[in-house]
């Protein structure tokens, strides 16, 4: 039976490379164990983030009274579905932004509060919480042309071969996934499931944290979190994977 | 998978970078050595015991029937020369990287002894004895 699954799933995989645009989650790629961690909220090791961003929801973060639910009253209505269009175009910013940014603008504006630092618990709670609310939700593309623009800017960041092993994300995620590197299945580098719990890190990180991961492991330097160039990355990640389901809090190995 | 590639050699294949002779038993440690992106990411060799050997390059079992040390050592050094589109890393070349950590930086992943070492052992690999 086992053998039968998995020869399916070979199948599958080598027909999803025939059509090269299917997008593939991460998730497909991972052992059994590593997927139960995830399907299990009472097994996953992220879900810790939910109770903390729930309890973030509903306090204030700043000099201002109000909190997060103030606004957003019923977070499962209202944010049903934000965080799978994130990088977005933001009207009142009059720029595009990743939802942490979004998250930190909102907190230094009406909740006169002071930003959440990248890869802080906080902001991580939140990024999570509210990429619960999306969950089993496609990741859409913003059409906006400054999003679009940003996007092609990502493709060109996904395309360069940089560090000393001199190798593009294109060159392992594009070109050869789904073999293997040592004993891991190359993924194709999808982000519709940070903020993941890594058992690699024994720790949470955002999709940006995974960025700079993968830039050091080839001895590359890291852009900045937060950098247009991230971003940019994101926004053509975002279209390249576009229909994914999020999977907030996610596990990755 | 990209079988080596065939066709004219490169117009200057390089000679020994030191004086001393390629040492094959440390070659098979350098091949092997994970903090110097180890050749078993990508390749193996039947030869070996490691677990989860490379795939993603070619099998290197009698690599040394059809290669001469000077194009192993050409492909060590920058595979590029060969093929241009390889993923293969410049193991002693830092010419034309990107954004390279300042650890890293005007740095390469082997020293000119271990390309020497690595090239001896690759010669041992070979299917007749």
């Amino acid at each position: 039976m086992r053998a039968l699954v998995l020869a399916l799933y070979v199948t599958l995989i080598g027909a999803a490379a025939f059509a090269q645009s299917a997008a593939i989650s991460g998730y497909e790629f991972m052992e059994p164990s590593t997927r139960e961690l995830q399907d299990d909220d009472f097994l996953n090791p992220g879900i810790f983030l939910l109770d903390e961003g729930s309890a973030l929801w509903s306090r204030p973060l700043g000099a201002a009274s109000e909190t997060c639910q103030s606004c957003h009253t019923d977070i499962a209505a209202d944010m049903a579905g934000v965080a799978a269009r994130y990088p977005a175009y933001d009207a009142d910013l009059g720029r595009v932004v990743s939802l942490e940014m979004k998250i930190n603008a909102e907190i230094a504006g009406r909740l006169r509060g002071k930003p959440l630092e990248y890869e802080s618990d906080d902001l991580l709670a939140l990024t999570a919480l509210i990429g619960y609310q999306s969950r089993g939700m496609p990741m859409e593309i913003d059409s906006n042309p400054q999003a679009v623009s940003l996007a092609e800017k990502g493709k060109e960041i996904f395309q360069t071969r940089r560090g000393q092993l001199n190798l593009s994300c294109q060159n392992c995620h594009e070109q050869h996934w789904g073999e293997k590197l040592r004993g891991d299945t190359i993924s194709q580098g999808q982000i519709n499931a940070f903020p993941i719990y890594r058992l690699t890190w024994t720790d949470v990180g955002s999709r940006q944290r995974m960025f700079v991961w993968c830039m050091e492991s080839i001895r590359s330097e890291p852009y900045e979190y937060g950098s247009d160039e991230f971003l940019a990355l994101e926004a053509y990640l975002v279209v390249r994977g576009q229909g994914l389901l999020i999977e907030a809090p996610g596990v990755r190995r | 998978m990209a079988a080596f590639a065939s066709g004219d050699p490169p117009p200057s294949l390089p000679g020994p970078l030191t004086d001393v002779p390629g040492d094959p038993v440390r070659g098979l440690e350098v091949f092997r050595d994970g903090s110097k992106a180890t050749c078993l990411i990508c390749h193996s060799v039947s030869g070996l015991s490691d677990r989860d050997q490379g795939v993603l390059g070619p099998l290197l079992d009698g690599v040394a029937d059809n290669y001469s040390p000077e194009e192993l050592r050409q492909r060590i050094v920058d595979a590029r020369v060969v093929s241009p589109e390889t993923i293969m890393p410049p193991y002693f070349s830092t010419e034309g990287l990107f954004r390279v950590a300042e650890e890293w930086r005007s740095k390469t992943i082997y020293d000119a002894q271990d390309v020497e070492d690595v090239v001896a052992y690759l010669m041992t690999l070979r299917s007749e004895p």
